[in-house]
């Protein structure tokens, strides 16, 4: 999928966000959007805000000025749990599996919000379809597992929500090279089979590769927005963040 | 030798009695340090109120007709929902505007919450001892000889009733969806929340339900020991935090096994050596413990993979 459909309303769309930490000013009138079906990045070097926008969309901090709307809806002073209930879902850093629960408990928790016990028993079949390993280790406990596993874990937990959007952090973070490049492609096929993704990486190449569109965030201010093929052959991009 | 072996199963029965309250007690305190890393040194306070509850309805209800055992039911439910409450009320006025606070203060605020509790039930129904009338709920006649021990039926009572509540504990930590968002909040609340847990409304329902088992302890230990008063509730929050700990702090079956240990080590310290003893090794054994397993007896965690 290359592009889409500008007259269509995004699904996530910042205006003019700006967020702080204390008196640190850390997002300055940030604005992007996402539309439905596309795979959106969010590149940036250490300490340049990615982590503080995503939290800003999930409602982990509560930005001081501008709007964060999903499905048309502006949700920025909604809690964290109304937007997941509104159909966001994330794979945070580090994946934050719950260590002393089994694989299948962590799934379920994904699903904590629906009650259509026929239709969670139908998207965990997918989920271990789509991620063999897990089946395997179904009933181990989710602290046991490789940091390769616990990615697998952490997106399948994600897509058991059955999300609108689902959020990635720093999908590459820890991962050997081999598994960045598997894990990438599942993201990818996610994406294909219809859900909308946005991501926030450091690896652009990486990210670039997979994504339609991407953002470049600097000291908190977005500083390129394109194509992904077009930054991909961008000559600030590639000196900034590409390393050749 | 002889003697010891002809005591042992009364003192068998005694330690289940007592290891049945304590475990109670310890489950609220392990529960609510699982999920805060909070000590709730007002705990013990909340198990007081238990027993002037379950007193309270006692003593209106022993004139009417009611049988026995509608009492009974009566005391424990009213105890452990009065408590219940209590333990919600306190977790939103106490600890909640201190949750980002340093760690001291939620402690302090918890002792104030203690000393409050305490003054309360002091002042409004004076400093002196009661008595449950357990005697005229459940004739001493009632009970089953066992050889060289005798099984009341008061005891019978606080055990099955206990394990009773244990396993109903069990099952919701273990297989409900409540008790799924209780293991995910105690291990990583932003991860919770980033599932659609209500974070807040978890932390409330795990000090209701702490608390309830509190509030069923402090009848349970009212109709098997009789004396209440206000002060009672520094020593039980002791016992039950020392039960916590010996057992592994965070871990409700370790809270269990714990209460019994130290019911048990209590008893056998009172039969066989002299009840002098009783809090000299209830202490001793969390000394001991602290020593040769800080994380307690089933505290032991998994290595995590990072």
């Amino acid at each position: 999928m290359n592009g889409h459909d500008k007259s269509a309303t995004p699904l996530l769309r910042l205006t003019d966000v700006n967020t702080y930490y204390g008196q640190i000013h850390i997002l300055q009138d940030v604005n992007l959007e996402v539309y439905p079906g596309e795979l959106v990045c969010l590149l940036g070097g250490n300490a340049s805000g990615k982590s503080t926008t995503l939290k800003t969309i999930l409602g982990l901090v509560t930005p001081a000025s501008g709007t964060v709307e999903f499905a048309g809806e502006e949700v920025q002073h909604r809690s964290t749990s109304y937007r997941i209930e509104r159909g966001m879902a994330v794979v945070p850093e580090n994946r934050r599996i719950f260590a002393d629960m089994s694989v299948d408990e962590n799934l379920q928790m994904g699903a904590y919000l629906r009650n259509d016990k026929a239709e969670i028993e139908q998207d965990r079949e997918r989920v271990l379809e789509l991620f063999p390993r897990l089946r395997e280790r179904l009933n181990q406990l989710g602290g046991t597992l490789s940091g390769g596993e616990q990615q697998m874990l952490a997106m399948g937990r994600a897509l058991m929500s059955r999300p609108r959007l689902i959020l990635m952090d720093e999908p590459s973070m820890g991962l050997a090279p081999l598994l960045v490049e598997q894990n990438f492609q599942i993201i990818r096929e996610i994406n294909e089979q219809g859900t909308t993704i946005f991501m926030v990486e450091q690896n652009a190449n990486m990210a670039l590769s997979i994504a339609d569109r991407g953002y470049v965030l600097q000291t908190g201010r977005i500083v390129l927005e394109d194509v992904a093929e077009n930054l991909l052959q961008n000559e600030q991009l590639r000196k900034a963040y590409l390393g050749r | 030798m002889d003697n010891f072996f002809a005591q042992l199963p009364q003192q068998i029965i005694n330690g289940l009695t007592l290891g049945a309250v304590y475990a109670l007690i310890a489950l609220g305190y392990s529960m609510v340090y699982g999920i805060l890393q909070l000590l709730n040194f007002a705990h013990g306070d909340v198990f007081m109120i238990g027993a002037f509850i379950g007193f309270g309805i006692m003593s209106a209800m022993l004139s009417t007709s009611a049988p026995s055992v509608i009492i009974i039911a009566l005391m424990i439910v009213a105890a452990m929902i009065g408590c219940g409450v209590l333990g919600v009320v306190i977790e939103r006025f106490a600890y909640r505007p201190l949750r980002n606070a340093p760690r001291i203060a939620p402690l302090i605020s918890a002792l104030g919450v203690s000393f409050f509790l305490q003054n309360v039930i002091q002042l409004t129904l004076s400093a002196r001892f009661r008595t449950y009338q357990t005697a005229q709920l459940i004739p001493g006649s009632i009970g089953v000889d066992l050889g060289t021990a005798r099984l009341s039926g008061v005891r019978a009572l606080v055990i099955i009733v206990a394990f009773l509540l244990m396993f109903l504990l069990q099952y919701l930590v273990r297989r409900s969806k409540l008790g799924r968002a209780m293991r995910a909040v105690a291990t990583d609340k932003d991860a919770a929340a980033m599932m659609g847990v209500d974070v807040d409304r978890v932390i409330m329902a795990t000090f209701f339900v702490g608390s309830a088992l509190a509030g069923a302890a402090g009848v349970l230990n009212g109709l098997v020991f009789f004396r209440i008063w206000h002060f009672m509730g520094f020593n039980a929050g002791l016992k039950g935090f020392t039960a916590a700990v010996v057992g592994g702090i965070g871990n409700v079956p370790g809270a269990m096994f714990g209460g019994f240990f130290l019911g048990f080590a209590e008893t056998f310290a009172v039969g066989f050596l002299s009840p002098t003893f009783k809090d000299v090794i209830a202490f001793v054994v969390l000394i001991a413990v602290l020593l040769i397993r800080p994380r307690g007896l089933l505290g032991a965690r998994l290595v995590q993979k990072v």
